[in-house]
């Protein structure tokens, strides 16, 4: 059973994830020609953000959002699951 | 179709040669730890960590694209390239491992399942729907595999041309010597390529594949690092490359512009989620010791993909620069037009004069290439194995060893078939262009399927009929809207798919497949209460 602070972590994270899904859609820099660093087109270095962020909200989702049931429901042994013979010779 | 220019040392050919044998040396290895059971030659014992979790996912979802495509396709389209493909990539991606490959292996590890059709199968109570997927995955995956050994085989030509200038002279129709004589052929070059892959996955199964993969990650990923860092050398630092490309009349590759439209943009998003359905892919999800171990892989995958795709873009954009102003040849269509893909073999010779580096970056895009390769040659022998014979045979009729050697005998069938698929391809260019063609419209198609992932982990009322209806509807899709492809007018060299109204056409695939799951679903008999038992956490709801 999900906690209360586990499903509001749960939103926030999709939130999150929503956000990113709608910023991805950059056209405020679609036709800028800017750099950044003096190198790096700015439409460039947005996704490079973009791909930061990404795996900041994932680490964000393994960290407060981490499905340990399913850990603990995948090493349990009852009815439901039927294990095959995993080393017959 | 021309990669490289000629060049006549053998420096690269014995760096290359020298990485492969390598690449044999860890699969003799690997293959000491084989523990003879079926579930260690298909699954590796669900024994894998995270470090090797996330080199095997990655080294086997990024392809020989990811080093050469990415810099042709930003030589061509400029840096939206990045976000198109590899923003949407890196959050797209992460967010399956995390929501579908956990809890597929979960099932996975309960259930002692080894393949994605056994899963399907036994998820929706229907036989039939793992035979049905076993024929479309199978056939989705032959053309992913073709270019794969093509590639390889077109590579090491053009990495070799010049080299070997009396054992494999090449003429033009006029006579004149061919650019690429000298080079080994392609049926060599692919033959080398099946041999290697073969050799070291044949003896230690998966585990081969896995150990092998986390080797050629790293060696693909300090390759193009290396090889930016050397290109902006020569152009004189970061800054002076870029002052060039902004110089040139292509200063417009700095931007996204009109090189490509907003709907294309943002329906892209569906491509990625073709990780979801790979069934190589399911089956590298099940060697996880723990779920514990996708936390790395999920975090890191964007990060990863980052540091190969953005030295590839720039290197792509700054040779834009440099072809504008005359400082970079490039070899031709036949219609005149430069060949993106030749752009990194083309920005090494020409500006880094160094054949190290050559045979290393070779070594790298092989590595890329092969990466995938083994992973999916294991699929097939594991699918073929279990969702075929053993089925048909019955679970118990066979042992650990026979099932071993079947998949044994299955994948030197699949290399054999595939090589010989890819030797008649390459003698005619159109045929061969046809099958890279072909290659982009396996990822919609496996994109297009994700619905029925997802459905059959999150939602109990998915119905044997909805999923079945799904996968057909898919499949109808799929194939009018390839038919439509064929027959459509592109640009020149062009091998990507024809838009619908502006947007990728797996959104149209994927949105019939999603809407179907979910109204067959809902107007069908529910799957009986043993089966949801088995595949849900009694203890969460829903």
């Amino acid at each position: 059973m999900k906690s209360r602070r586990h499903s509001t972590v749960w939103w926030v994270i999709w939130c999150c994830a929503i956000v990113l899904f709608v910023v991805h859609q950059d056209f405020w820099y679609w036709n800028d020609r800017s750099l950044v660093f003096g190198f790096l087109p700015i439409g460039l270095a947005y996704h490079v953000g973009f791909s930061i962020a990404a795996a900041l909200l994932w680490l964000m989702a393994v960290k407060f959002a981490w499905p340990t049931h399913i850990e603990e429901w995948a090493d349990r042994n009852d009815a439901a699951s039927q294990p095959r013979s995993e080393g017959r010779e | 179709m021309i990669l490289t220019f000629a060049q006549t040392s053998l420096i690269p050919l014995w760096i290359i040669i020298g990485y492969l044998v390598l690449l044999l040396g860890l699969g003799v290895i690997s293959s000491k730890f084989f523990k003879g059971t079926a579930a260690d030659y298909f699954v590796v014992s669900r024994s894998v960590g995270s470090f090797l979790l996330l080199m095997s996912v990655f080294g086997t979802t990024m392809t020989g694209f990811a080093l050469v495509g990415s810099t042709g396709e930003a030589f061509a389209k400029g840096i939206g390239v990045y976000g198109l493909m590899a923003s949407w990539s890196g959050l797209v991606h992460s967010g399956v491992f995390f929501l579908v490959g956990i809890r597929l292996w979960a099932v996975g590890k309960r259930n002692g399942y080894m393949t994605q059709c056994e899963y399907f199968s036994d998820r929706f109570e229907s036989r039939s729907l793992g035979y049905l997927l076993f024929a479309i995955l199978v056939l989705l995956l032959i053309p992913y595999l073709l270019v794969g050994v093509i590639a390889s085989g077109r590579f090491l030509q053009a990495t070799t041309a010049g080299m070997f200038p009396e054992t494999f002279a090449m003429t033009l129709p006029n006579g004149n010597p061919h650019p690429l004589t000298g080079a080994l052929p392609l049926w060599l070059g692919s033959l080398v390529v099946c041999g290697v892959v073969l050799g070291y996955v044949f003896f230690g199964g998966l585990r081969g594949a896995v150990w092998a993969n986390t080797f050629q990650t790293i060696v693909f990923m300090v390759t193009g690092v290396i090889a930016f860092y050397l290109i902006a050398q020569k152009f004189g630092g970061l800054q002076a490359a870029t002052a060039k490309l902004l110089a040139s009349e292509n200063a417009e590759r700095t931007a996204r512009g009109s090189q490509m439209g907003s709907a294309q943009f943002l329906t892209y998003c569906f491509v990625p989620l073709s990780v979801g359905m790979f069934p190589h892919l399911f089956q590298h999800w099940l060697t996880a010791r723990s779920a514990k171990s996708f936390r790395l892989t999920v975090v890191a995958h964007p990060i990863f993909i980052a540091i190969v795709w953005v030295p590839c873009i720039l290197i792509g954009v700054w040779a834009a620069g440099l072809f504008a102003d005359g400082g970079l040849r490039l070899p031709k269509n036949p219609d005149g037009t430069p060949i993106s893909n030749a752009v990194l073999g083309a920005m090494i010779n020409q500006l880094v004069h160094s054949n190290v580096l050559s045979g290393l970056v070779g070594a790298g895009v092989l590595a890329a290439i092969m990466s995938s390769l083994d992973s999916q040659f294991v699929c097939i022998g594991t699918m073929f194995t279990n969702d075929i014979v053993v089925r048909l045979a019955g679970r118990d009729r066979f042992t650990d060893t026979q099932k071993i050697w079947i998949s044994r005998a299955f994948i030197l069938t699949i290399v054999g078939v595939t090589y010989g698929l890819a030797v008649y391809m390459m003698g005619d260019d159109r045929r061969s262009q046809s099958v890279f063609a072909l290659g982009v419209w396996c990822f919609s198609g496996f994109a297009a399927l994700f619905p029925l992932v997802f459905a059959a982990v999150y939602w109990r009322r998915t119905t044997r009929a909805g999923a079945l209806a799904c996968v057909l509807v898919t499949t109808a899709v799929w194939s009018v809207l390839f038919y439509r492809d064929i027959f459509a007018e592109k640009a020149p060299g062009s091998e990507d798919e024809k838009l619908i109204f502006g947007m990728m056409p797996v959104a149209i695939i994927f949105a019939a497949s999603a809407v179907t799951l979910v109204v067959v679903s809902l107007i069908t008999r529910p799957l009986s209460t043993a089966t949801i038992d088995k595949f849900f956490d009694p203890l969460e709801t829903n």
